[in-house]
């Protein structure tokens, strides 16, 4: 019988870039899991947290214990919203045992996409084609708080047609940072136009990341700057043909 | 978030020549560290980073034991140790013991907790001449500005500013060679280190089990600061204390290392005591002044004294891409960059600036290249906690509260969730379905979008969300 992943597309996702999870949920459904999305999930409480206010992102956080407390494996295509759920719940639920408990329980099923699909399913090679020549960011939280680094290098080192060029400083932040980007715009902008410049020197015309946070961030200043790279969630290039 | 932090900020992104010797001077000191750190050359880094973790929890745990078995050698070796809660009592300190000498002028070598309690001033402020002899301290002294970096507080100034800086001040022609500016100073410092009555210095570690205060240093000014006027006066907060001199070992390979790349720094000076019989060199008196100033305040905080771990190595700076952009100047007390963003609240109250623990990415930057580990954005984010908190007691920020309560509410309404969605995406602009927004009339923009726009353009609204998508599959 089919291995049942349920999938936490986050709020960011469902909202604004669908089309990176139907990637993800074709690439799951090729690899021969049954993907089951729980319609009740909204957000995993990070932007409140990160805000400081931390009763706003418990009343978030329980509802997303709520909605995957049956859940064997939870797929994120985000290293952020992972870690929220994997490393803070634990913080924000100290003094609720309950809740802590039921985090404490959760945090080992929940998976960024990319190591769900290194370490669960076991594959490297999905089968994807993609010509093109990218440059790979590393997400903050995906690298810092996961330790995420070579799996989707070794991914994307599977695809055929696809060249992958090392931009220097792929480890800097992209200056998204949540309320972050908009509390000090300014700053923000200049941390992307920075992370640009590094994008450019490797000549790829696509950048890919497995936070579509980040890609948001970078879309947006590379489209004001008017340049002509695209941005792509991994699981858009796992899921090309 | 202050009108002043936000105007700093602001000045510092407008001022290209500025951004240049900020990113140049960080960007080099970032590929010295990783160049030290190399497995080849320096094998066990994480093992060191671990045990100094080690080390410095288990002493601020004892704080209290290691205050006192300090106390007592320095004591058995004929100096004297002072506890002072304040600027102000290190300041009397230093005040009446040169009226009793009868002191006139004092030598300095570089300390950043004279710094945090704005020592020169205040001694200034009694007529007494105290002079920096680091060469980065004496010119940001010249300058009357604070230091911009806690290791290289003149990093924001190009050779071209040293030189104009000079020859105003000293009156001596204008020379850009940065040897020959050297010899300047040195020359002015060198008559100071003879004439000054009394030497001050900081210190980078107070060794428990030898009463010793350590210095590290690549001028060699720390050494003539401490050894050629009569009296020594070492001022470091209570945590800078380590167990053992064994522990050493482990701290200045961490040190020098973090900080410049260095395996180890020029001149490492053991100081214990004030000369005894039969020694050449050291001065008559010493004195250990050990500052609270906020310290035991921090040490009662379970969730964040970790804080103190700090040994000032300024790589968290360096590695900052927000520090990169904004500055050493626009971080509204002494101490900058991450680890000025989590000890300014701690010390002076969030009130102090409540925009400073937001000035984060939350990158962890900071934290991954901490020698002693100490979890920086866990910090920051217990503080923003805090900053939320003071503002709900003074019924401040009331919008962005209710905005946040709203959008919990709606969080845990699904359907209402994928209205509020529909809504929003009702209202954007038409998209032909590739090109981004870059404008919105103002009345569709609260201040959130607009300061998104103000740097980026917006993705269009998908026709579908994910969960349309999905059901209709």
């Amino acid at each position: 019988m089919a291995i049942r992943v349920s999938l936490f597309v986050t709020c960011i996702v469902d909202q604004l870039f669908p089309k990176v999870g139907l990637a993800v949920v074709d690439v799951l459904e090729r690899l021969g899991f049954q993907v089951d999305f729980p319609e009740r999930q909204t957000c995993c409480g990070q932007p409140a947290f990160n805000s400081g206010y931390r009763e706003e992102s418990r009343q978030v956080a329980r509802h997303f214990l709520d909605v995957f407390a049956d859940a064997d494996y939870i797929v994120v295509p985000s290293g952020s919203c992972t870690s929220m759920v994997s490393h803070h719940f634990a913080d924000i639920f100290e003094s609720e045992p309950e809740n802590l408990e039921r985090a404490r329980r959760l945090a080992p099923k929940v998976f960024e996409f990319s190591r769900f699909l290194l370490e669960v399913a076991g594959v490297e090679d999905v089968g994807a084609r993609l010509n093109e020549v990218v440059t790979y960011h590393d997400s903050c939280h995906a690298l810092r708080e996961l330790q995420i680094k070579d799996g989707p290098r070794r991914l994307l080192a599977n695809v055929r047609g696809l060249q992958v060029r090392e931009m220097d400083a792929a480890d800097e932040c992209c200056g998204f940072g949540g309320t972050f980007s908009v509390k000090f715009a300014e700053v923000s902008g200049g941390m992307a136009r920075a992370k640009i410049d590094s994008i450019l020197r490797t000549g790829a015309s696509a950048v890919v990341s497995v936070d579509s946070s980040c890609l948001m961030q970078l879309q947006g200043a590379l489209s004001r700057a008017g340049l002509p790279v695209r941005t792509m969630h991994l699981a858009e290039v796992l899921a090309s043909r | 978030m202050s009108a002043v932090f936000d105007e700093k900020i602001h000045a510092t992104l407008a001022d290209t020549k500025l951004q240049l010797a900020i990113y140049t001077a960080t960007g080099r000191l970032i590929e010295k560290r990783r160049k030290a750190i190399t497995p080849d050359l320096c094998p066990d880094y994480q093992e060191l980073r671990s045990h100094a973790n080690d080390v410095k929890r288990h002493t601020i745990e004892h704080l209290d034991y290691y205050l006192e078995e300090f106390e007592a050698k320095v004591t058995a070796h004929g100096g004297t140790v002072v506890f002072c809660k304040d600027g102000e009592e290190v300041a009397d300190f230093v005040l009446s013991l040169a009226k009793e000498r009868r002191a006139q002028l004092i030598v300095k070598s570089k300390s950043m907790t004279t710094e945090e309690v704005d020592l020169n001033e205040r001694l200034e402020h009694h007529q007494l001449e105290a002079v920096e002899t680091d060469l980065g301290e004496y010119l940001i002294q010249l300058a009357h500005e604070r230091p911009y970096h806690i290791v290289a507080p003149a990093l924001h100034k190009t050779r071209e500013q040293v030189a104009d800086l000079l020859s105003a001040k000293l009156g001596v022609p204008r020379e850009i060679i940065i040897e020959k500016q050297t010899m300047i100073a040195r020359a002015v410092l060198r008559e100071k280190f003879l004439a000054a009555d009394i030497g001050i210095s900081g210190a980078n570690f107070l060794v428990a089990d030898s009463g010793a205060v350590v210095l590290v240093e690549n001028e060699g000014n720390a050494r003539l600061t401490t050894s050629a006027p009569k009296i020594h006066i070492a001022i470091a907060g209570i945590e800078k204390l380590i167990p053992r001199a064994q522990d050493l070992a482990v701290f200045l390979k961490l040190l020098g290392r973090s900080a410049t790349g260095q395996p180890l720094t020029v001149y490492t000076s053991f100081l214990s005591g004030p000369r005894r019989g039969g020694e050449i060199d050291g001065p008559d008196e010493f004195y250990v002044v050990l500052l609270d100033n906020g310290r035991t305040k921090v040490l009662a905080d379970r969730e964040k004294r970790e804080s103190l771990y700090c040994i000032r190595c300024g790589a968290c700076l360096n590695h900052c891409p927000v520090y990169r952009k904004i500055g050493g100047h626009s971080f509204p007390w002494v101490y900058s960059g991450p680890i000025g963003a989590i000890l300014t609240p701690q010390f002076l109250g969030v009130n102090h600036e409540p925009g400073l623990p937001f000035a984060s990415s939350l990158c962890g930057a900071c934290a991954e290249v901490c020698p002693v580990k100490i979890d920086i954005p866990k910090i920051l984010l217990e503080l923003r906690s805090e900053v939320k908190k003071a503002e709900e007691r003074e019924g401040s920020s009331r919008l962005e509260r209710l905005a946040f309560r709203m959008w919990a509410w709606t969080m845990r309404h699904p359907r209402i969730y994928e209205m509020a969605g529909m809504a929003a995406a009702s209202l954007a602009p038409s998209s032909d379905g590739r090109g981004w927004v870059k404008s919105l009339p103002s009345a569709m923009s609260p201040p959130p979008v607009r300061a998104w726009l103000s740097q980026r353009d917006l993705p269009p609204p998908p026709p579908k969300s994910f969960r349309q998508m999905w059901r209709e599959r």
